[in-house]
């Protein structure tokens, strides 16, 4: 941490982060209804992780999304995405078949609402997870990024 | 965009980004400077992206917003601080193999592109089959407005699980590679034990 020459920087950045992070949520339940969806949800949520360590230094950063826990969330939603497809397995329904998760009249949509809800969750935590384990595995061989290096 | 009147406007905003385009490839196989060919690299993908909203496919705009010129900028910026500032120059056939390697297959790819489809033809055979059936069942299967995430999610579920899939192998494999990035982690934990933070220390050049 060097003085203070990038405090708009840490202002403006400590406003934006969170905003980010909604932002990938909304990408991500609003994906039915309009672009986007887990993919992009999880890479925007990764950005914001990524944002603050740039800005606040890996370490703090590390302290908060501990890269053990970047790891499991990826394990996470890949588990999370198999899961809904051997429970549509148990269910009766093929793997993956969202029709056979809830029980409702045929025509009935929720089944594949929430099938695509919960899959796309597990994309979102998978790639969330993925793309900060990376960052984390290229960055964490530099202590600190200096101003010199950019 | 596409209710501008008439095509002329479009088609000046795609030659004009493709354009860009061109002249930033060129920049970046010219550049030595490795900081400066990732920060054209990320402009080319926010242009790429720009021209997909223009041929309309929002989704792979998206995509190519935050993965290209986000993510990926990030992680080429993080590879470079592990390795040297600039690219070594290439002399004799180095520098000529490849250029004639892509002039070559940059005019077959353009001798092919003769025999597709027009822009949004409608009786190119994406737009007569699968593309069609989609369209017609997603509403009344799906129920979803966005056929997109219709195809991706339900149709192709099983696709989209292994792409996951490959996402968390390419996560799996990084870290095992390169280490799981703890050492900075105990780096400032020791540091914050100590009474007084210490002047960063530099890093070793060399793993």
């Amino acid at each position: 941490m060097t003085g203070d020459h990038h405090v708009i920087l840490r202002v403006v950045a400590k406003v934006l982060i969170p905003i980010i992070a909604l932002y990938g949520f909304y990408v991500h339940f609003h994906g039915e209804y309009s672009p986007g969806g887990g993919f992009q949800a999880g890479v925007i949520l990764a950005v914001a992780v990524i944002l603050y360590s740039l800005i606040f230094g890996i370490g703090q950063t590390m302290q908060a999304v501990t890269p053990g826990f970047a790891r499991g969330l990826a394990a996470f939603g890949f588990l999370l995405y198999t899961a809904v497809g051997f429970a549509a397995l148990m269910l009766g329904g093929n793997f993956l078949d969202y029709d056979a998760l809830v029980d409702e009249p045929p025509g009935g949509h929720i089944g594949q609402h929430a099938g695509i809800i919960i899959i796309e969750l597990g994309v979102l935590f998978a790639v969330a997870g993925s793309m900060v384990a990376i960052f984390y595995a290229f960055a964490g061989r530099v202590t600190e990024i200096r101003d010199e290096d950019w | 965009m596409s209710n501008l009147d008439g095509s002329l406007a479009v088609d000046l905003l795609s030659v004009t980004l493709l354009a860009l385009l061109f002249v930033i490839a060129i920049a970046m196989a010219t550049l030595r400077s490795l900081f400066a060919i990732v920060m054209l690299s990320g402009i080319y993908s926010l242009i790429t992206a720009t021209w997909f909203v223009v041929v309309d496919a929002l989704d792979v705009a998206f995509t190519e917003a935050s993965v290209g010129a986000g993510i990926t900028t990030v992680l080429f910026l993080a590879a470079m601080l592990l390795t040297s500032r600039r690219a070594k120059a290439e002399h004799g056939a180095a520098k000529i193999v490849p250029l004639l390697l892509v002039i070559a297959v940059g005019a077959v790819l353009v001798y092919a592109s003769i025999d597709l489809p027009g822009f949004g033809d409608p009786n190119s055979p994406a737009n007569t089959h699968i593309g069609t059936e989609y369209l017609v069942r997603t509403k009344p299967e799906i129920g979803i407005p966005n056929v997109v995430t219709a195809v991706l999610a339900s149709y192709r579920g099983f696709d989209t699980l292994g792409e996951v899939g490959v996402v968390f192998a390419a996560g799996l494999s990084v870290t095992l590679l390169l280490g799981f990035g703890e050492r900075a982690l105990s780096a400032s934990v020791r540091q914050g034990r100590d009474k007084k933070p210490q002047e960063p220390q530099k890093p070793e050049e060399t793993e």
